[in-house]
C-alpha cells in the first residue's frame, strides 16, 4: 500500500507529473523553483524520460511546444520572471491546441523582484499569460498534497481540452514539506491523432499551426476555442469553502494565503465572529458558483492576497456590487500573518455590525 | 500514356499539389523541391516532420506533405529539438530564414547546435527580411540598402553580418555545414547533394548538420530574378564563400561525438573512459 | 498525543538545521500527525544563516512560517539576536552554548543552553552538533515517542550513508542524556 512521504511541493509535483504519465521535461533554472528540475534531472533518466535544461524559458516552452506537438505529456516549470519569458510559447500553444503544463513558483516582482513568496502572477495567469485572445486553466494548490494532485490532474485537463495548464503555486509552497500520498502511476494516455509523428504513409499531413492570415479563418476557429472555454467553465470550476454555511465575514484566498486566512478565520470565530472562507482552486475558471452560494449569507468579501490586489478584482465582478469587497495583501516577498488577517476580519465586522 | 512516352520530370510526392504564395523567380522554391526530392529519395515523407519557421517559408505548413509544425519566430530549432526527443526514430527538419535563425532565433540555433541534436537544418540566407517587407537582417551586407538601412548598413552602428557557417564550424555538437546556392544547374545539383547528405546524415546518426543556402530577394531587393543571381554572386558570395566548412565524415569520425572527443582529447573530465589506463 | 510543537531552528548555512528539522517533521510524518517544514531559502544557503520553521500539530496547518514559536534551536549568535524574543511564554530554547555568546536569562522560556558543537567534537562527532541540539530539544518538549525519533532518523539517513546512522544516532541519544 502506498504510503505518505515528507516531500517538498516543488519535489511533490515533479514526482506526480511523472506518475501522470510526462516523459519530457524543459527547464532553465531559477529560484525558488529549482528542486523541480533537479528532481526531473534524477529522475527522467530512471524512466525512460527526457530532461533537458534549455538555453533559455524561451527555448524550454518551445521545446515544451515541440513535445506536445509530436504527442507527448510534457511539463516545464519556472518563476515569475522565467514566466514571463515564456509567454510567447504559451501564446502559441494555445493557438495551435496545444496540451502541456507549465509550474509557476512565483516569486515577488516586478522584474527581477524578488526570490521570496508571492502571488503577483494572478493577472498574468488568468488575463494575459501571452497575447492574444485565450486562457489557460489555472490550478492554485494550497498544501503539498494539492500541488501533487492538481499536477497530475493537469495533464489529463490538458489533453481533454486541448489547453496549456498552469499549475499556479509559490515560494513557500514550493520550499515547503508536508506529508503527501502520491498518486498511482498511469500507463494508458489518451490517443493524438492530431500529433504530428509522421504520417507513416496512411494519413493526411498532419499540421500544428497558429496562423490564419484569413480573418475570417481566424475568427471563427477563436469563437470555437471559447464556446470550448464555456465548456470549461461549467465543468472545471473548483473551490474549497471552509466554514461558510452561515458566514457573514467570508475571505476569498487562494495558495498559500488561503492557509493562512484559514487559521484568521478559526481565530475569528473563536471570538465569535461568523468567518468563513472560499478558497479558489481553479483560478480560471474562476470558481463564480462557489461564491454565489455564500450570496444570501454574506455582508463582506475579505480578499487576501500576497500582492497589491488582483483576484480582488474576479470577486468584485462576481460580486456585482451585491456585497462589499475589501482587500489586504502583503507584497515584495511578505507572508501575511493570521494575526494581521484577524484584524481586518474584526474591523470587518465592526463595520457591518451585528 | 502511351508505350512510348516517358516520365522525365514531376513534382515531388513530398511537395504537395498547392500553389505557393511566393513572389516569381524567388529560390524558396526551388529549395522545397530539393528538400522534398530528398525526402522522396529517401523514402522517408512517412517519418519527416518539418519545422516551419516565421518569415516567407512560414506558410510551407501547406506545402510539403510531411507533418509539419509552425514555430514561433525563431524557435525552429528548439521545437525540432524536442520532437526528436519525443520520436528519435522520425526524421526532423527546420527550414529557417536568416532573420529567424541567426537574429531573433540565434541561442536556440548555437544551443541545438552545440548539443549535437541529430536534426537537418535548412537555413535560406538572402540578407533580407522578405516577409516583412525588406528590413535589414543579420546577414545583410556592410553597406546594403534596405528599408531600415535606408542609407546603407553603417557597421559602426549596425554592426557586421554573421557568417553562419564559420560561427557554426566552432562547435563540436556539429557534424556537418555546407554553404551552397541554387542559381545555376551546376550548383542546384551540388545543393541538392548536400541537403540530401544533410538528411542521410541525421538517418545514420552522423549528428547535426545544416545546409546555408545563399540566396536572393527580387521583390525587396528591387531587382529581376536574373540581375539578383549577378548581385547576389557578385556580393554575396565573396562574402558568404560557398563550401564545406565542417565534415567529421570526411575528417575521418564515425560522428559529432567521435569527432568532439577527439578534439577534447587532452581535458580529462571529458574523457573519464581513460581515467586510471 | 503530544501538543503543537512551532518550532524554528536556526544557524549559519553547512550547520544542518534544515536536516533536524527534517528528522524532527520526519517523526511528525510516522505519528500521522499535521506537519509542515518550511526552509529559509535563498543566498542565505551559500553561508549565510540558514532557518527553518517545522511545525507539529493535530490540526490542518495554517501558515508554515512560524513567527511566535514555542520551542527555539539556535546554533549562532546572529540567529540569537533574531529570534529570541519571539519565543512565546512557557517555550523553549536550546541553545549551542559553544557558538552563542549571550545567552537570554528568562523567567517565561525555559533555556536549555548546552555546549553542543563542543560535545561534538569531544566525542568524535565532528558535524553533529544539529543532532545534539534535536536530542536536546526532545529530552525538554517530548514532540514525539521516543521510538519514533530515532525510526526517524533511520528515514533521513539516505540508505547509501549508513555509516552515518550510528554516529547519529549516537549523537541524539548523548543530547537526550545532556
Amino acid at each position: 500500500m502506498a504510503e505518505k512521504v515528507l516531500m517538498k511541493g516543488n519535489e511533490a509535483m515533479a514526482e506526480s507529473a511523472i506518475r501522470a504519465g510526462c516523459r519530457f521535461f524543459f527547464g532553465y533554472p531559477i529560484t525558488p523553483q529549482t528542486e523541480l528540475a533537479a528532481y526531473m534531472s534524477k529522475q527522467m533518466p530512471k524512466c525512460g524520460g527526457t530532461y533537458l535544461q534549455a538555453e533559455s524559458e524561451i527555448a524550454a516552452i518551445n521545446m515544451v511546444y515541440g513535445a506536445s506537438a509530436a504527442g507527448a505529456r510534457v511539463m516545464t516549470s519556472s518563476s515569475s520572471p522565467g514566466i514571463s519569458l515564456k509567454g510567447e510559447g504559451i501564446s502559441y500553444m494555445a493557438g495551435c491546441d496545444l496540451p502541456g503544463v507549465i509550474v509557476n513558483v512565483q516569486r515577488g516582482g516586478p522584474g527581477l523582484g524578488g526570490i521570496q513568496p508571492s502571488q503577483s502572477d494572478y493577472w498574468q495567469a488568468t488575463r494575459a499569460t501571452g497575447h492574444g485572445d485565450f486562457q489557460i486553466m489555472v490550478y492554485a494548490p494550497s498544501t503539498v498534497q494539492e500541488m501533487a494532485d492538481y499536477a497530475y490532474l493537469a495533464f489529463d485537463k490538458a489533453d481533454e481540452y486541448r489547453i496549456p495548464v498552469m499549475i499556479l503555486a509559490d515560494g513557500m509552497l514550493g520550499q515547503m514539506m508536508e506529508p503527501v500520498l502520491m498518486p498511482e502511476p498511469k500507463d494508458e494516455l489518451p490517443e493524438k491523432p492530431w500529433a504530428t509523428t509522421g504520417h507513416k504513409n496512411e494519413r493526411k499531413h498532419n499540421i500544428v499551426d497558429s496562423l490564419y492570415l484569413t480573418p475570417d479563418a481566424l475568427e471563427r476557429l477563436n469563437r470555437e476555442r471559447f464556446e470550448r472555454y464555456e465548456v470549461i467553465k461549467a465543468n472545471e470550476q473548483r473551490a474549497e469553502l471552509f466554514m461558510c454555511d452561515d458566514a457573514e465575514i467570508v475571505l476569498v484566498a487562494f495558495g498559500a494565503s488561503a492557509r493562512i486566512a484559514r487559521s484568521a478565520v478559526v481565530a475569528a470565530r473563536e471570538q465569535g465572529i461568523k468567518a468563513g472562507l472560499i478558497r479558489p482552486i481553479t483560478l480560471w475558471p474562476f470558481p463564480t458558483d462557489a461564491f454565489e452560494s455564500v450570496m444570501d449569507t454574506a455582508r463582506d468579501f475579505l480578499v487576501v492576497e500576497m500582492n497589491m490586489g488582483q483576484m480582488v478584482e474576479d470577486v468584485r465582478l462576481v460580486s456585482e456590487g451585491r456585497v462589499p469587497v475589501e482587500f489586504f495583501g502583503r507584497t515584495g516577498g511578505i507572508i501575511p500573518t493570521p494575526a494581521e488577517v484577524l484584524k481586518r476580519i474584526e474591523a470587518a465586522h465592526e463595520r457591518v455590525g451585528e | 500514356m502511351s508505350a512510348e512516352e516517358k516520365v522525365v520530370f514531376e513534382r515531388p510526392h513530398a511537395l504537395l499539389p498547392v500553389i505557393t504564395n511566393y513572389c516569381p523567380g524567388c529560390p524558396h522554391g526551388i529549395v522545397h523541391r530539393l528538400v522534398a526530392e530528398t525526402i522522396d529519395e529517401l523514402g522517408i515523407e512517412g517519418e519527416t516532420v518539418g519545422v516551419a519557421p516565421v518569415g516567407c517559408a512560414v506558410t510551407s505548413v501547406d506545402f510539403f506533405g510531411c507533418d509539419m509544425i509552425e514555430a514561433a519566430h525563431g524557435r525552429a530549432p528548439a521545437v525540432a529539438t524536442a520532437v526528436k526527443r519525443v520520436h528519435p526514430n522520425n526524421v526532423v527538419f527546420a527550414y529557417q530564414g536568416d532573420g529567424d535563425l541567426a537574429s531573433i532565433g540565434m541561442a536556440e540555433t548555437v544551443h541545438a547546435a552545440t548539443r549535437g541534436e541529430n536534426i537537418t537544418v535548412i537555413f535560406i540566407n538572402n540578407a533580407i527580411y522578405g516577409m516583412t517587407g525588406g528590413q535589414m537582417a543579420p546577414t545583410s551586407l556592410p553597406h546594403q540598402i534596405t528599408q531600415t538601412s535606408p542609407y546603407g548598413r553603417d557597421t559602426t552602428t549596425a554592426g557586421f553580418p554573421i557568417r553562419v557557417s564559420e560561427l557554426l564550424s566552432s562547435l563540436d555538437g556539429v557534424a556537418y555545414l555546407e554553404r551552397v546556392t541554387v542559381d545555376s544547374p551546376k550548383n542546384v545539383r551540388k545543393a541538392k547533394k548536400a541537403i540530401k547528405k544533410a538528411f542521410q546524415n541525421q538517418i545514420d546518426g552522423v549528428g547535426y548538420s545544416l545546409i546555408e543556402v545563399v540566396s536572393t530577394c527580387p521583390t525587396n531587393w528591387g531587382l529581376s530574378p536574373q540581375d539578383s543571381f549577378n548581385w547576389m554572386r557578385e556580393n554575396m558570395l565573396p562574402y558568404y564563400p560557398l563550401g564545406v566548412y565542417k565534415d567529421v565524415v570526411a575528417d575521418g569520425f564515425a560522428n559529432a561525438a567521435e569527432a568532439a572527443a577527439a578534439r577534447s582529447a587532452d581535458c580529462p573530465v571529458a574523457h573519464p573512459e581513460k581515467a586510471g589506463a | 498525543m503530544a501538543r503543537d510543537l512551532s518550532l524554528i531552528l536556526a544557524g549559519f548555512g553547512g550547520q544542518g538545521v534544515l536536516f533536524a528539522g527534517k528528522i524532527i517533521a520526519t517523526a511528525g510524518l510516522i505519528e500521522d500527525r499535521e506537519v509542515s517544514w518550511l526552509p529559509s531559502y535563498g543566498p542565505e544557503m551559500r553561508g549565510g544563516t540558514a532557518n527553518c520553521s517545522v511545525t507539529l500539530s493535530d490540526d490542518p496547518i495554517g501558515s508554515p512560517l512560524v513567527t511566535a514559536p514555542n520551542a527555539l534551536v539556535v546554533m549562532n549568535q546572529p540567529s540569537m539576536d533574531k529570534f529570541d524574543t519571539a519565543v512565546v511564554p512557557g517555550g523553549v530554547m536550546v541553545v549551542d552554548s559553544t557558538l552563542v555568546q549571550r545567552i537570554p536569562d528568562s523567567e517565561d522560556v525555559c533555556v536549555c543552553a548546552i555546549p553542543a558543537t563542543e560535545m561534538a567534537e569531544e566525542n568524535n562527532m565532528k558535524g553533529l552538533a544539529n543532532v545534539i541540539l534535536v536530542g536536546k530539544l526532545f529530552a525538554e518538549t517530548h514532540f514525539c515517542e521516543e521510538e519514533t525519533l530515532f525510526a526517524a532518523m533511520e528515514k533521513c539517513v539516505p540508505a547509501r550513508k549508513r555509516h552515518l546512522l550510528d554516529a547519529n544516532m549516537a549523537a541524539l541519544k548523548l543530547g537526550m542524556q545532556a
